[in-house]
This record gives structure tokens, C-alpha cells and sequence, in this order.
């Protein structure tokens, strides 16, 4: 057996090492350390709650709204107000303005570039993928850097800046649209949808949100194999046989999104074993046995602690290990989609289990259903109705904040007293996904996933199956230790 | 520098993140401009390696930083994102590569070589959100330690270039503020000359957030917001520092045409040192007396006094409506008067 330690792994949002032990040229074990720890937990302590809404989005540069949003609804819970007609839609543009800019960042600028690896160089599709998907250098880059920033433009109106804005208020929205900037907004949304289904799909967005099985997927894939990047990928993927590689525990686990109303684009629960059940976030518990944490028994995040401690036998992370009823989850687009039952996803994971490629093509086809979404929310608000109430003072209260940002389920659980934060607990989506082992000796769910696959031992880069799997995944570090 | 650039030689660039958020590489990524690798190749510049961004992982870039190090590979300009973390107990150990080595150390060694050093968004600078409440993971700036020089490199330090670090601050940075610098470093227009007192380029950080604010009317009248989407000036009452924080927000936009006062509000000064820490909820203006403790810049406090009580008695109706609602329920009246 041979151990190498990867590190750092890059083209991740921030810190990531992992060790993998090697037998035979496979992975036989995965250790995921998430190396870096600033203390977030400690800094709201004893802070006024809407100060809250300063720190959290300064955690994380990529999920910066997603954090405000969780926040916002923390407190609000805590302090019993709920946003006006408008502040909700607005608060769902801006969340889901934010996911849809992170899925493209991911698949162009983190994931896409190992297939123009040297690694591939005897692949038929490699020259075209090295001149499309070449970090810095492919003609993709150059493609969609200006259409993110441009898309970002939205964040201008809704939200003043991205990232870390304070406009994601308890109370709604601090930003008021009128009539012109709704019209500005809806030019926005059209000219992103124009690069989708142009560069993207190669197809119209609703005909993507149509597809509702593997054949189907595959079938349309035929018909454009080299007019669009989504198909460009599922012609390597089908190639590479992404179907078959980075499968973890198959439980996956879904907060639900964007409610609006009594309705929610995407709706919550646990996906297991074929069923879906309704999602008990109380056996929520973060176990610590193996981070570098002090504490015993596991517990649940409304009790909390953070107190970090470097020097502690068997512990590999500052990662808390979170386990809902004890056992591992994995969150994300795909467990999204899974537990929202779309066709496509629910029978492509039926037939190989979650992998590289069912993680991608969820991402992707979020991109057909929420971008519709965010067009008809646009056209619900009323310039003129209010946009945010006036939070109230609170004394003693607790909250409870659970959203979807866009890679996976976050958590915010805020207990206030003596008009002070008492204490507040994050558990980040890549907080389940790359979490260390638990006291019972369980891996989290990029352990397991990285168990079986190839990795050659003498080369500089990291072996490019262990690369795939784990960028699949979109983590956030910078989230997951805070 | 300037000659490398006459000898067509690329400036190398190496970018590195430590006890941050990457929310300062998220937010040069909206940079308005062709594309940012066109933008920094039309500077000169050669993207050495860029963690979210660059291909090589692992071994394949620490040898990058190994050949900086070591000399073989010439480090023009090294920018870091995110805080220094020095604990525990001076350790480094809250931020270690896969190596063992301190992240703290090895920005340490790479800065003895860099001929520039550029701290990347206010915690690289001064330490930051990271260093907020009881600064648990002994968050500190590159040449500065909250206010105080000193920080990971101590005040005397100066890179090859004979510049101190340079401190593009701000939670996050400007794309624009960003790019400039590395332009004007590149062609070596940069002097110290160019950094104000926490040696901020002057190019965004003389100008205060208030310059260009559209909320101006509001504030020439005092008519004050008192709650979030309230269209009024955020100065009395909401917390707003605009008035006296260095950069430019307000004249220069964010995504297009937005702003933090834009987007409803507090400037929260997040270009300053300290920020981080302000002593008072963000949301809320400290008062005594009833007026605010943090007057305008340059502005004598009698005189804010007097002007503050007059305008606030010659508030036109429709100002002082429109200030606490969060559209105008007042429009200004049509003057048929040619306008003279």
C-alpha cells in the first residue's frame, strides 16, 4: 500500500487536500482534510443578530448570498416576521442569480479544463476539447467570462453588489425595484438565456427540461454532439464512462428551494433506496471524533460548540463530520433533483447509482428549469408593493435557516439571548459531502466516492478519475470550514 | 519593470489564498472588460498560477512556488487573498499546506522574493472579517495588524521593487481597482507616492463613498431612512458611513450599475482598517445627543450641526415623504418655467 497526499487541490472554491491510500493502482482509502479554519462560529458570539448579516456572507466569496439568505431566514424565524410578496421573489432572483452564475463557473472554470489534459491526448475528442476547455487559454474561457459578468449585472439591481451584499433582509429586500429596472432586469435574464441555449444547449431551454430519461438524454445528445458544450461534455462523459465512476452513499438529501407562497420550485426531503421520506432535520448531529475539535458526543446544531484543537490523536480535519440520523448524506443539484423527482435524474441514477456525470447533468439541468423560474418571478413583482418590514428587537429566540445554495443544503441555526448572539452553528453543503470520518469509523461522502478509482502513483498530477469525482461534487471549502 | 515589458518579457503573476473567502477572485471575475486572461495578457502579464483558475494541482504547483522560491522561476508580483493566519500560538497551524509547512511561512518566503507584493481585498491587508470578534484564528494583514503597520512582514519591509505592500483594500475588492494597480505596476507608474496612509492606491481610495452617492438629495435635507428599502440618507440613522470612507464606489459602479448605498444600504466602510469591528450594530448609527458621532469628513462639527437643523426645517414635503418609503410617493412637480 502507498499514501500520497494531494494538496492543494485547486480549482475548487478555497483550502482542500486529500490523502488517498493506494493498493494495486486503485484508491483503496480516502482521507478529505479541509485544511483551513478562521473561526466564524466564535466571531458571532456575543454580536447584535443583524450583525450576522455582515459576517456570514464574508465566509464564502462564491455561496456569499446563499449565507445572507440562510441568515435572513434565521433571524426571521427568530424574530417571527416574514418578508412581503416582493421580498420573497427578490430574495429568490438573487439566490438563484447567484446558483445559476456558480453552476457556470463550475462547469467551465473548475471542471471542464481536465478534459484538456495531456493525460487525454489519445482521445478522439481531445483536440477539440484542449482548444474549447484549456484552463485560461480555451475558447470557452474567453466565451464566458464576459456573459457571467454581464448575467452579474443583475446583482447590481437586486442586490446592490455580488458578493456580500446586505440587501438579503429578514424583513424582504432593502432594494426596492421600480418599473425600468424590473425591465432592465428581464433584458438581463433574456440575453443569459440567448447564451444558454445558443452556447450552452444548443436547444431550447424548456426542450432540456423536457428530456425525462437516460435514452431520451442520449438520443438528444446524438442530435448535436459538436453544436454545444453540454452535449461536447456528455459525448467525453459517455466516452469516459462518467456513469460508472464516483458513486458515494446514494442517500441523498434536499432542504427544498425557492419557496413562493405555500409552493416551492424544489421541493425538500431525504431520497432513499428508491423512496422518498419526509426530511427530520431534529437527528441532524455533527460528530467530531475525527476533526480537530474539542468535544464528545455528537451533537445537535442548536447545541453546538466550536473550539478548535490542533493537537487531537486520529483527527485529519477541521471539517465536522454532520450525519442526519447517523448516517452520511450527499447534497447538491443531484440530490436536488432527486428528491424534486425529475425524470431524467431519477432514471439515470436508477440505472448507475450518483456519478461524475449525474452530478453534471443535474447542474446542468438546472440551469432549463430555474432560469424560467427566475423570468416568471421577475414578472410577479409590482414596483410600488412593498419590499422588506422593519425587524423587532428580540430578547431570547432562536431561529432556524435551511436554503439551498448551489451546491447543496445549508444550514444556519442562531440562538439569540439578552438581545445577543448566544450561539450560532453552520452546516455547509460541503460540510456533508467532504466530511471526515465519524465516531463509528464511517467516511464521509467523498471518501467513499473515491474508493475504487484508478490512480496512477508517479506522476505530478493527481490521478485525473480522483479529479473528476471530486470537482463533480462543485465543493466549497471556504463554506465548509468557516 | 517597465524594461521587461520593452524586452517583451511577460511579468509573472502568482495569486494565493489563505484565511479569506475568495470573494475578492469571485468578484474580479465580473470584471467589465473582454475577458480578464485578454485583459492581463494585454497588461503583460503571465498568470503564473491562480488557484481557482490555473490548471495545475497539486505537486504540479507547488513546484511553481518552489521554482519562485528558489529564484528559478522570476516572481514579479505575488498577490495575496485572505488574511494571515498565525495561530495557534504562532504556529500557523489554522492554514497548512499538504506539505506541513505554514501557509504563513510560505507567503513569508515567496514575499522576500517578489519584486511586488499586493494584498488582495481588506483582510490580506489589514486582517479583516477574518480577524473579527476575538480573532480566533490570530488573523493578521500582510504589512498591517488592524490599523498598526507591522502585520505578518513588519512595517519595514519593502519588496524588491522598493515598494511596502501595496493594499488593495475593500470586503471585496473592486474588479477595477484591482486591475488598474496590477496595469499601472506593470508599467511601472506605481511609486509610493501613488499609496495614501494605509498605502491604498490613490486611485480609488481618494475619494469617499458619498462622492456620486444618489441618495444626495436626501442627505443635503437630512431626510433619513429608518428602515431597510426606505429610500432616504442612511447617515442618521441606518449606519452609513459613506461620508467618510475612502474609495469609490459611487463613481465607479458594481455589476453595472449598482452599489452597496445603491442596493439600499450601509457603507459599512469595508476599504478601512477595523471595519470589521466597528463597536456598534452595523444597521445603526451611534449617536450623542442625538447626533451622530462619525461627522462627515472635513466637515466641523457646529457646522454640521447648524446646516443639519436648518435643512432638516426646509425639507421640501415631497423629500421627506419620498426619504421613509420605498418608492416615490411624491414625484417633483413639472416647472413651466423654461427652467431659468
Amino acid at each position: 500500500m502507498s499514501r500520497r497526499i494531494i494538496g492543494p487541490f485547486n480549482r475548487v472554491e478555497g483550502d482542500l487536500e486529500v490523502t488517498l491510500e493506494i493498493e494495486s493502482g486503485v484508491v483503496s482509502a480516502a482521507y478529505v482534510n479541509s485544511p483551513m479554519y478562521r473561526g466564524f462560529e466564535q466571531i458571532l458570539t456575543g454580536k447584535y443578530p443583524l450583525d450576522a448579516l455582515v459576517y456570514v456572507p464574508r465566509i464564502c466569496g462564491i455561496c456569499s448570498v446563499a449565507q445572507s439568505a440562510a441568515a435572513a431566514q434565521a433571524i426571521a424565524q427568530s424574530m417571527g416576521i416574514q418578508p412581503p410578496r416582493n421580498g420573497v421573489l427578490t430574495a429568490n432572483l438573487t439566490l438563484a442569480a447567484e446558483n445559476l452564475a456558480d453552476h457556470l463557473s463550475h462547469f467551465y472554470l473548475f471542471f471542464m479544463p481536465d478534459f484538456a489534459r495531456d493525460g487525454y491526448r489519445d482521445r478522439t475528442w481531445f483536440a477539440a476539447a484542449q482548444s474549447r476547455f484549456k484552463s485560461v487559454t480555451g475558447s470557452a474561457t474567453a466565451d464566458v467570462l464576459p456573459v457571467r459578468a454581464k448575467f452579474m449585472n443583475v446583482m447590481g439591481y437586486l442586490a446592490g453588489r455580488w458578493p456580500h451584499t446586505l440587501a438579503v433582509q429578514p424583513g424582504g429586500s432593502s432594494r426596492p425595484l421600480e418599473e425600468a429596472e424590473r425591465l432592465r432586469l428581464k433584458i438581463l435574464l433574456a440575453e443569459f438565456r440567448v447564451f444558454l441555449e445558443r452556447t450552452l444547449f444548443g436547444d431550447r431551454l424548456e426542450s432540456v427540461a423536457a428530456l425525462n430519461s437516460e435514452a431520451s438524454l442520449y438520443a438528444w445528445m446524438e442530435s448535436r454532439t459538436d453544436s454545444a458544450d453540454f452535449p461536447r461534455f456528455l459525448n467525453i462523459a459517455c466516452d469516459l464512462e462518467l456513469q460508472n465512476m464516483g458513486r458515494a452513499t446514494d442517500r441523498f438529501m434536499s432542504y427544498g428551494a425557492y419557496a413562493n407562497g405555500t409552493e416551492s420550485l424544489f421541493k425538500s426531503g431525504l431520497w432513499h433506496e428508491g423512496g422518498l421520506q419526509a426530511l427530520d432535520v431534529s437527528v441532524i448531529r455533527e460528530d467530531v471524533s475525527r476533526s480537530w475539535m474539542a468535544g464528545g458526543v455528537a451533537l445537535a446544531p442548536e447545541q453546538g460548540r466550536t473550539e478548535p484543537q490542533l493537537e487531537k490523536e486520529g483527527a485529519y480535519s477541521w471539517c465536522k463530520a454532520p450525519r442526519l440520523a447517523g448516517q452520511v448524506v450527499e447534497t447538491g443539484a443531484l440530490a436536488r433533483q432527486m428528491v424534486d423527482g425529475h425524470p431524467l435524474v431519477r432514471d439515470f441514477v436508477a440505472r448507475h447509482g450518483a456519478s461524475v456525470m449525474a452530478r453534471v447533468v443535474a447542474r446542468m439541468l438546472e440551469f432549463a428549469l430555474v432560469l424560467p423560474a427566475m423570468e416568471s418571478w421577475l414578472h410577479q413583482i409590482q414596483p410600488g408593493a412593498a419590499f422588506c418590514l422593519p425587524a423587532t428587537e428580540i430578547e431570547d429566540a432562536c431561529g432556524v435557516g435551511l436554503i439551498e445554495a448551489a451546491r447543496g443544503s445549508l444550514g444556519h441555526w442562531i440562538d439569540v439571548q439578552n438581545g445577543k448572539i448566544h450561539n450560532y452553528q453552520i452546516i455547509a453543503p460541503t460540510t456533508w459531502n467532504f466530511s471526515p470520518r465519524d465516531g463509528e469509523g464511517e467516511p464521509g461522502a467523498l471518501e467513499q466516492a473515491l474508493v475504487g478509482l484508478p490512480a496512477e502513483v508517479n506522476s505530478d498530477a493527481a490521478p485525473l478519475a480522483v479529479q473528476h469525482v471530486i470537482r463533480s461534487f462543485d465543493p466549497c471549502m471556504v463554506c465548509t470550514v468557516h | 519593470m517597465s524594461e521587461l515589458i520593452a524586452r517583451n518579457e511577460p511579468l509573472n503573476l502568482l495569486w494565493l489564498q489563505s484565511g479569506g473567502c475568495g470573494g475578492c477572485t469571485l468578484s474580479l471575475l465580473n470584471a467589465d472588460c473582454r475577458n480578464l486572461f485578454d485583459t492581463l495578457a494585454g497588461m503583460g502579464i503571465n498568470l503564473l498560477w491562480h488557484p481557482s483558475l490555473s490548471e495545475q494541482s497539486a505537486d504540479e504547483a507547488r513546484n511553481i512556488f518552489e521554482a519562485c522560491a528558489s529564484g528559478a522561476t522570476r516572481l514579479d508580483m505575488l498577490c495575496l487573498e485572505g488574511a494571515v493566519l498565525k495561530g495557534p500560538n504562532g504556529s500557523g497551524g489554522f492554514h497548512r499546506t499538504a506539505q506541513g509547512e505554514s501557509m504563513m511561512s510560505l507567503i513569508d518566503r515567496l514575499s522576500r522574493v517578489a519584486r511586488h507584493t499586493i494584498a488582495v481585498g481588506s483582510c490580506a491587508a489589514f486582517g479583516g472579517v477574518t480577524a473579527g470578534g476575538m480573532n480566533p484564528a490570530d488573523a493578521c494583514g500582510l504589512q498591517y495588524d488592524d490599523d498598526t503597520q507591522g502585520g505578518l512582514l513588519g512595517e519595514d519591509y519593502r519588496a524588491q521593487a522598493g515598494l511596502p505592500v501595496v493594499n488593495i483594500a475593500g470586503c471585496p475588492i473592486h474588479p477595477n481597482w484591482v486591475i488598474e494597480t496590477l496595469s499601472a505596476l506593470a508599467a511601472g507608474e506605481i511609486n509610493a507616492g501613488a499609496l495614501d496612509g494605509f498605502q491604498r492606491p490613490r486611485l480609488y481610495a481618494d475619494h469617499l463613498v458619498h462622492h456620486g452617492c444618489t441618495r444626495n438629495e436626501y442627505y443635503e435635507f437630512k431626510a433619513s431612512a429608518l428602515k431597510p428599502s426606505d429610500l432616504g440618507c442612511m447617515m442618521e440613522h441606518m449606519g452609513c458611513k459613506g461620508t467618510q470612507v475612502h474609495a469609490d464606489c459611487n463613481i465607479r459602479l458594481w455589476n453595472g450599475e449598482g452599489s452597496c448605498t445603491r442596493g439600499g444600504y450601509a457603507c459599512i466602510a469595508c476599504t478601512e482598517p477595523g471595519f470589521e469591528e466597528p463597536g456598534h450594530a452595523f444597521a445603526v448609527t451611534p449617536k450623542i445627543a442625538g447626533i451622530p458621532i462619525g461627522l462627515p469628513t472635513d466637515m466641523p462639527k457646529a457646522w454640521f450641526v447648524a446646516l443639519a437643523s436648518l435643512s432638516k426645517s426646509a425639507t421640501p414635503k415631497r423629500v421627506k415623504e419620498n426619504a421613509v418609503s420605498d418608492h416615490q410617493v411624491i414625484r417633483p412637480v413639472i416647472k413651466r418655467t423654461r427652467l431659468k
